[in-house]
């Protein structure tokens, strides 16, 4: 019996769920109860965190700084006069490009002052026309992948500019400009110490996992705190978020490349900085690529929530738009950051796999086609600027940019859509909300709420006990401890709540409509396709529709979750399908499977441990969705985190609930990567 | 298990090795102490260690192909690696020219294998983002040598091994063979006096690999190399070497020349791969010859000492007498009978040849 008991996990579910329900039922609902809830013992730590970051930046170690105001030499902390420096590095660049793009005299003001720039306004930077920028990526988009790409760049660059969002535009890509290159260079620096230190690879690892599940929102409270707020500070924030990824795939890359290569390099006689420089980097460059469209997308993905502490661009209209349920305003500008990520992710993507491949028999003029047609292209596009002064006598000279929101505008149109989508499915919408929230979400919400903290450690360290034994349940249980020491352990059940009714969902979603795509080649690709644009998308994006249909709802959060978060689920399901050994198909077929039983018996067991991976992604997507869902108002630990931001001490609590939602994803990451590697091995899959 | 010193006498030779451990674990060194050389490889894996390379002892001298022949996991690459210190071998010394390179620094080893070293490996490891020109001319760039210069020696290269014309295509437009035509003129561009081959041709076809080991052959009649060369192929070995290291476990079974492995295989192991071996492709007539009598009646006819039985059974069988064998002179050195051809095509495993294999 208790052989039987061990080897049978079904059986050891079902009891786990037993005891589950059991302390569920008994334990009486009361604050002085341990077995209900913990004592908030952390609640002194955001506290500690406030006061160590302050006598950080204010008190701790003082030197001596010339203070060019006064005339003097005063005492000034260090840690903050150096933050000020990377600060003022970072906004110089920042200016720097803007004003190339858009013109204006901050650039000439760090090297002069104001006083001077006023009185020679011929030395203002005088920007470029639109024509040149727009032309110039067509240009570029063709040299890296021809005709199609330079069609997407040469359409959107013209939609930008014709909509008047052309100088917000620019403001998020000069800041994106300067972000990313950064976060490259940093990435590229530490994934190549982490392969050649175990050391080094073994403590960024979990700062690795720990700093892609912190919400994004996280980040902005101490790099407010630290460098301020502005332009600077919403680039650090980037940088901080962006990073990870090229980190993660400089090392992969490296990894991949085996030992023949290096060892090749080594042979050849190449010191260590020969090797690194020569053979390793250069031949691992699409993995090392691949990091840098990352890099690129998740700067993207902060352009909306870097606007909170103050970067200027598209982020922040679109904010306000939402905020006044300006659907129409938020829709064109939503579709202006949207083209934009697709642009710089087809761009990047095309210079990963173009091969450079030069034959040195290339005349003057086939070298350099590209430079010349863009330096004919300058001329033109200047000229076509002083023209327009004459065409357009009065008001704006079109052809040289086409000021804010003084362009052609479709948002009367969208809007009255989406009041005639109001007006006529009023009812319907209605009905759907109500029975969702009333008869779905509540009641869920209200078990979450009504769990007992002793049943929740119950279920999951028995889960992890289950799957991976006692060094799994350890790691979730300590996980879940920090949560439940902290005051917020209600509204992590409410984070947790939201997250699992739209990962339910959207795994069902995922793991249906994906296996009925994988039938034939056709849908197969198209549901890649969709796959790859919608991941683009930054995912404050799919708020808008939702809003717009749902209103200020829990309804609105769950739905966009939904959508968000099946991408990854869609995508895996596909893949590990799509990975199933054609020979296996083959045995199954001489077998005499039909359609159902293959997908059953072979495809569905086989592919299982990789689903389980999109499963994995889909949580991490779904919390920071459900994050970014407090901007539309939910009472979980996101709400908290936006009201931290806004709080003169939120530093502590920012990051102490960041880190809470952090706990929550590990947990989940914990026992599913430790079930979907072991069925992996159990495959012999690897 | 035999580790005869090679055959002719020389001076120095090019490689030595001194009783080379190589094992893998964490705690190998201290195992390794206790073990006091005596090494058991299934006592060690039960200690989480993995035995590469157990007690390998040899000389290679200048101009001598040495081959070492291991099915995978046999540890013969990686006694390759110990030798190129690729890897660091666990105890033991290796001599490269009368020099302990386990005790070299890194700017030492960097010295050597500008200067005298040349490695060519099983999946080419060519640089993607290099053209064929660039990929030959790179040992050289490393070293400093001037753009001028080492390209006029990578065009050598080029020449050498026959990809003439294809100096600006990269790896990736390459067939294998050609790839590894590359390679091999990478290893060679900085003139190595050593040159160390990893299943060079494993990873390619049939009929391509063929082609490539006669390529080589040619290549060495023109260059002659000090080598060391790693298969898995048994009749590979048998074509190319001077002599052959088999190895099994970390251990080097055998090592000697191919006529004698194939004549007197030290262990059941070595004979189970020698059993198949057609001999009259293997062997040559030296290795079977008896001695030369004078006296004897013989016939008219003559052939070579030095070649394979295969080539010139036809004429000894059908011949009444003994055939003289000379040597390259033109002496007589031995003679051969049908008789003696019939025994060594369809004799009993049991044949002893004679010893006078040189």
């Amino acid at each position: 019996m208790i052989e039987l008991f061990k080897q049978k996990k079904s059986l050891q579910f079902i009891l786990l769920l037993v005891i589950f329900y059991l302390l569920n039922h008994f334990i009486v609902p009361a604050e002085s109860n341990i077995l209900w809830r913990l004592p908030p013992l952390l609640k002194w730590f955001p506290l500690y965190i406030n006061d160590s970051i302050g006598y950080l930046m204010f008190e701790w170690w003082p030197v001596e700084v010339y203070d060019p105001d006064i005339e003097e030499f005063e005492q000034k902390p260090l840690v903050s006069q150096f933050t000020r420096i990377i600060s003022g590095f970072i906004l110089f660049q920042i200016e720097f490009i803007r004003e190339i793009m858009l013109g204006g005299a901050k650039t000439i003001v760090t090297f002069s002052s104001w006083d001077w720039a006023t009185a020679n306004p011929w030395a203002r930077m005088p920007g470029l026309p639109w024509t040149v920028i727009a032309g110039g990526a067509t240009i570029l988009g063709y040299a890296l992948a021809g005709r199609g790409l330079a069609l997407l760049v040469g359409f959107s660059m013209t939609y930008i500019s014709v909509f008047g969002q052309w100088e917000p535009a620019m403001q998020t890509l000069s800041f994106v400009l300067v972000a990313a290159p950064v976060s490259v260079f940093i990435g590229l620096i530490l994934g190549i110490w982490a392969f050649r230190s175990k050391t080094v690879e073994a403590v960024l690892n979990p700062l690795l996992n720990m700093a892609q599940i912190i919400p994004h929102f996280s980040y902005l409270i101490p790099v407010m705190v630290f460098f301020g707020i502005g332009d600077h500070a919403g680039a650090i924030a980037t940088v901080i978020f962006a990073t990870p990824p090229m980190v993660r795939l400089t090392l992969l890359g490296l990894k991949k490349l085996g030992p023949e290569v290096a060892e090749s390099g080594m042979m050849s006689g190449c010191t260590n900085w020969q090797l690194l420089t020569n053979v390793l980097v250069p031949t691992a460059r699409r993995d090392i690529l691949i990091g840098v469209n990352q890099v690129i997308m998740q700067c993207l993905a902060m352009v909306v929530l870097a606007s909170l502490i103050g970067a200027k661009g598209l982020g922040i209209d679109l904010l306000i738009a939402l905020n006044r349920l300006d659907i129409g305003k938020a829709t064109e500008i939503g579709i202006c950051i949207v083209l934009i990520a697709i642009v710089l992710d087809r761009m990047s993507l095309a210079w990963a796999n173009k091969q450079t491949d030069y034959f040195s028999s290339l005349s003057f003029i086939e070298k350099h086609k590209y430079s010349l047609v863009f330096a004919a292209l300058f001329m033109i596009a200047l000229g076509l600027a002083y023209v327009g002064q004459f065409i357009f006598p009065e008001g704006f000279n079109y052809l040289y940019i086409v000021p804010h929101n003084k362009g052609m505008s479709i948002a009367i149109y969208l809007q009255s859509g989406v009041d005639w989508i109001w007006d006529t499915y009023f009812f319907a919408l209605k009905v759907f909300n109500e029975w969702l929230i009333l008869s779905v979400l509540l009641p869920v919400k209200a078990a979450y709420l009504g769990m007992p903290v002793i049943a929740t450690f119950t279920l999951f360290m028995g889960i992890g006990f289950i799957v991976g034994g006692l060094r799994v349940a350890l790691t979730v249980g300590a996980l879940l401890l920090f949560i439940a020491l902290t005051q917020w352990w209600d509204r992590a059940l409410i984070t947790a709540y939201l997250m699992s009714v739209s990962v339910l969902v959207s795994g069902i979603i995922g793991i249906t409509v994906g296996t009925l795509c994988a039938q034939n080649a056709r849908s197969t690709r198209f549901i890649l396709t969709y796959c790859d644009t919608f991941q683009t998308f930054p995912s404050f994006i799919y708020l808008i529709p939702v809003m717009m249909l749902f209103g200020i709802t829990d309804t609105a959060v769950v739905i966009a979750i939904i959508v968000y978060a099946s991408i990854p689920a869609l995508r895996y399901t596909v893949e590990g399908l799509l990975s199933v050994p054609e020979t296996l198909q083959d045995a199954g077929t001489m077998s005499g499977v039909n359609r159902v039983q293959r997908w059953l018996t072979i495809e569905l067991p086989m592919s299982f441990p990789h689903i389980a991976l999109g499963l994995n992604q889909t949580v991490v997507f779904a919390l920071s969705m459900v994050i970014i869902g407090a901007m539309i108002g939910t009472d979980d630990l996101g709400q908290l985190i936006l009201g931290s931001l806004s709080d003169r001490n939120g530093v502590g609590n920012g990051l102490i609930l960041g880190i809470c939602v952090a706990c929550i994803g590990l947990a989940i990451d914990q026992i599913l990567r430790t079930w979907a590697n072991q069925r992996k091995q159990a495959l012999g899959l690897n | 298990m035999s580790t005869q010193n090679a055959t002719s006498p020389s001076d120095e030779p090019v490689i030595r090795c001194d009783s080379v451990y190589k094992i893998f674990g964490d705690n190998a060194e201290s195992m390794l102490k206790k073990a006091n050389g005596v090494v058991d490889a299934a006592k060690f894996q039960a200690a989480g260690c993995i035995v590469g390379v157990n007690n390998a002892s040899f000389d290679i001298h200048a101009g001598e192909l040495l081959i070492i022949m291991g099915l995978s996991g046999s540890g013969k690459s990686t006694l390759l690696r110990c030798i190129s210190r690729l890897t660091d071998a666990t105890a033991g010394k290796i001599f490269i020219e009368g020099e302990d390179i386990l005790k070299m620094n890194n700017k030492q080893l960097i010295e050597l294998r500008r200067n005298k070293m040349g490695m060519v490996f099983q999946n080419f490891a060519l640089l993607p983002h290099k053209t064929v020109l660039e990929n030959i001319a790179f040992p050289l760039q490393v070293k400093g040598v001037s753009t001028q210069e080492s390209v006029k020696k990578a065009k050598e290269m080029v020449d050498l091994v026959g990809l003439t014309g294809r100096e600006d295509y990269f790896p990736r437009q390459l067939s294998g063979g050609q790839q590894q035509r590359v390679g091999i003129a990478r290893s060679l561009v900085i003139e190595p006096d050593i040159w160390f081959l990893d299943e060079p041709f494993s990873a390619l076809d049939p009929l391509i690999r063929k082609e490539m080991q006669d390529e080589f052959l040619r290549l060495q009649s023109v260059l002659h190399k000090t080598i060391l060369f790693v298969t898995h192929d048994f009749d590979e070995a048998l074509r190319l070497a001077d002599r052959i290291a088999i190895m099994k476990d970390g251990i080097i079974e055998q090592l000697d020349t191919p006529a004698n492995i194939v004549l007197n295989p030290a262990t059941e192991y070595v004979r189970k791969f020698t059993e198949e071996v057609p001999r009259e492709k293997v062997l040559k007539i030296e290795s079977v010859m008896d001695a030369f009598d004078p006296l004897e009646s013989m016939s008219d006819l003559t052939v070579p000492h030095n070649v394979v039985i295969e080539t010139v059974a036809e004429v000894i069988l059908n011949s009444s007498k003994p055939v003289t064998v000379v040597d390259d002179a033109g002496q007589a050195v031995g003679a051969i009978t049908a008789a003696k051809i019939v025994h060594v095509l369809f004799g009993s495993h049991s044949t002893k040849g004679s010893e006078n294999a040189s």
